[in-house]
C-alpha cells in the first residue's frame, strides 16, 4: 500500500536518513523501532511532506507522494498522529475532532465517525466542551488519535503514542490500536516501547542512525538477540 | 461641566473607542496568527479611506452605498495582496526579517499614496444620512456618532460568530497555535493566514470610512497616528486576544476624549495619552489586560 524506496533526508549537514526501504501492506500493523535520534520521526515527517527529502521515492498505491503538499497527502488518506500529541489546546475536544475531519464534506459520515471515536474513547465524550489544553496527557493522546481517525484515514501513522503515559494508559492506547487494526486499518507505528510495539506488529523495522539495520516479522524480532540486547533490555 | 456636555463627550468617546477597537482587532488577529506586528495596517486603513473617497467622486454622492462597500471589498483584496507580497515569501525567515518587511511595506504604501493621491488634504464626502444632527433632550449629536458604535457592534458579533462557530474560524484558531498540526489536518495554512489579513483589512476599511465620516480630512499619512494608537490599544488589551483589542480600543478612545474634556489644559497632550497608558500597562501587566501567561502542558 505504501512503498518507500531509498529515502534520503539531509538536515543541514546531517545525513538523517540514508536510503531507507520500507513496505506497509494493507491491513497490517508495521512498526519502526529505534533509539532517540535514529530518524524515526523524520521518516514519518517525510511521508507527510513536512520534511524535505533529498532523494528517493514514497509511493502510495503506485502514486508518487514526494512532490505533494501535506494537505494533499492527508486528503489521500495518510494521516499522522504526531509526536507529543499536538492537540489544539485552545480548542474544545469537539472542535479538535471537527478539525480532524476538516477536508471532508460528508456530514453524515462525519457524524457517524464522531460516534465511532466516542465509542473507542468514551472519555472524550464526557469532555466534549473541555478545552483540550486542560486535559491530562493520556486524554490528549486519545484526542490526538481520535482526531486522526476523524479524517477517515487509509493509513494511520502514530509517532510515539505511549510517550510519557502511565503504564495503565499505555496498555489502553495499545488496546485501542489493536482494536482499530481489527476493524481494518493499516497502521505504521513508531515506538520507543519496542516490546509493546513488536508484540502487536505484523512486521517490524529497526532503524539505527538513519538506516534500516534489521527487519522481520514482529514475533521474530521479539526473539532476535540483537533486538533483545539493544531495545528490549533485560526487563521482561 | 454640565450633564449635556458630558453626554456629548461620552458619545464621542464611545465612537472614537469603536474606531480604535475595529482597527486594533486587525493588529491583534494578525499577531495571533503570525506573531507579527503588521505595520502596514494603518496604511491599509488609509488606502480604504482614499478608495472610498475616489469611489464617491466617481459615482456621485447619492451612490455612496455602492462606493463604500466597493472600497471595503477592494481593501480586503489589498490586505491579502500585502500579505502575499511582503510576508508570505518570508514565512520561514527569522522574525526580524518579516518585521523589517512590514516597516518597508508601510513606507512603500505611504509614499506611493503621496505620489498617487497627492500630499494635499482632501475633504471626505459625507452623505447627508451621516451628517444629521440628532437631538436627545438638550444633547445634540451628529448621527455618525451613533452609526459608529452600532456598526462596530454588528461587526464584532459577526466576527465572534465566525471565529467561534464556523469551521474556518476553528481552523484559524488552530493555525494560531500550531501550523504543523494544522497542516496535518489538511488545513491550507497559507490560505488561512491570507484570510486573516483579509478580515483584518475589512475591519480596518470600515473603520477608515467611518473615520473619514467623523474626521473628514484625508492625507496620505492619516493612518500613522491611528495605526500607532490602535497597536497600543491591542497591546494594552493583551495582543493576540480579540476581546482585549476591543477593550483596549475603548479605554484609549474614552480616555483620550475624557482627558481633553476634564483637563482642557492638557489638550495638547492628547496623543501622548496612549503612550503613557502603554508605558503604565507594560510596567504593571506586560501581557496586557486580557493577556494570559502562556502555560504549556506536557
Amino acid at each position: 500500500m505504501l512503498t518507500i524506496r531509498n529515502l534520503n533526508v539531509h538536515y543541514g549537514g546531517i545525513h538523517a536518513l540514508r536510503g531507507i526501504d520500507m513496505d506497509i501492506p494493507e491491513n497490517k500493523i508495521v512498526t519502526l523501532i529505534g533509539a532517540n535520534g535514529a530518524g524515526k520521526s523524520t521518516t514519518l515527517r517525510s511521508i507527510m511532506g513536512l520534511t524535505k527529502i533529498s532523494g528517493g521515492s514514497i509511493q502510495y498505491n503506485g502514486e508518487e507522494l514526494t512532490m505533494h503538499k501535506t494537505k494533499d497527502i492527508v486528503e489521500k488518506g495518510i494521516v499522522l498522529v504526531p509526536e507529543g500529541r499536538r492537540v489544539f489546546p485552545n480548542l474544545t475536544v469537539e472542535e479538535n475532532l471537527i478539525l480532524g475531519a476538516y477536508s471532508r464534506k460528508d456530514k453524515e459520515g462525519i457524524k457517524k465517525d464522531m460516534d465511532w471515536v466516542y465509542g473507542l474513547f468514551p472519555r472524550l465524550k464526557e469532555r466534549l466542551w473541555q478545552k483540550a489544553g486542560t486535559m491530562s496527557g493520556g486524554e490528549q493522546q486519545m484526542l490526538a488519535v481520535g482526531r486522526g481517525l476523524m479524517s477517515k484515514p487509509k493509513i494511520l501513522m502514530m509517532d510515539e503514542p505511549s510517550l510519557g503515559l502511565a503504564p495503565l494508559l499505555v496498555k489502553e492506547i495499545f488496546n485501542i490500536i489493536k482494536e482499530i487494526h481489527r476493524q481494518g486499518m493499516t497502521i505504521l507505528l513508531i515506538e520507543q516501547n519496542a516490546k509493546a510495539a513488536l508484540e502487536i506488529a505484523d512486521y517490524g523495522y529497526v532503524l539505527e542512525t538513519g538506516a534500516i539495520v534489521l527487519e522481520g516479522k514482529g514475533k521474530d524480532l521479539l526473539t532476535n538477540d540483537e533486538v533483545k540486547n539493544a531495545y528490549l533490555g533485560d526487563a521482561k | 461641566m454640565t450633564f449635556q456636555v458630558f453626554m456629548q463627550h461620552l458619545a464621542n468617546g464611545i465612537s472614537l473607542g469603536s474606531l480604535y477597537a475595529l482597527i486594533a482587532i486587525g493588529y491583534t488577529m494578525v499577531y495571533g496568527i503570525l506573531r507579527l506586528i503588521n505595520f502596514a495596517h494603518g496604511d491599509i486603513f488609509m488606502i480604504a479611506t482614499y478608495v472610498a473617497f475616489y469611489g464617491v467622486m466617481l459615482l456621485g454622492m447619492q451612490l455612496w452605498w455602492i462606493a463604500f462597500p466597493a472600497a471595503i471589498i477592494f481593501t480586503y483584496f489589498f490586505g491579502r495582496l500585502v500579505e502575499r507580497a511582503a510576508y508570505r515569501p518570508l514565512r520561514n525567515s527569522p522574525r526580524i526579517s518579516v518585521l523589517i518587511s512590514a516597516i518597508g511595506v508601510s513606507f512603500l504604501i505611504e509614499n506611493l499614496a503621496i505620489v498617487i493621491f497627492g500630499g494635499r488634504p482632501k475633504a471626505f464626502p459625507i452623505p447627508p444620512i451621516f451628517n444629521k444632527i440628532i437631538q436627545i433632550g438638550d444633547v445634540s449629536i451628529v448621527s455618525i456618532t451613533f452609526f459608529i458604535p452600532a456598526i462596530t457592534l454588528a461587526l464584532l458579533v459577526g466576527l465572534v460568530y465566525f471565529i467561534n462557530q464556523t469551521k474556518t474560524g476553528m481552523a484559524m484558531r488552530a493555525v494560531s497555535k500550531d501550523y504543523e498540526a494544522a497542516r496535518l489536518m489538511a488545513i491550507d495554512v497559507d490560505k488561512i493566514i491570507s484570510l486573516t489579513f483579509g478580515i483584518g483589512s475589512i475591519l480596518a476599511a470600515v473603520g477608515g470610512i467611518m473615520w473619514g465620516l467623523k474626521f473628514p480630512q484625508l492625507v496620505p499619512l492619516m493612518g500613522l497616528m491611528p495605526g500607532l494608537k490602535c497597536f497600543i490599544a491591542a497591546v494594552v488589551g493583551g495582543i493576540g486576544d480579540i476581546r482585549g483589542a476591543v477593550l483596549g480600543g475603548f479605554i484609549l478612545g474614552l480616555g483620550e476624549i475624557m482627558l481633553v474634556a476634564f483637563l482642557p489644559a492638557l489638550t495638547g497632550y492628547r496623543d501622548a495619552f496612549a503612550f503613557v497608558l502603554l508605558i503604565v500597562i507594560l510596567l504593571i501587566k506586560p501581557t496586557g489586560l486580557m493577556g494570559q501567561k502562556l502555560t504549556e502542558k506536557v
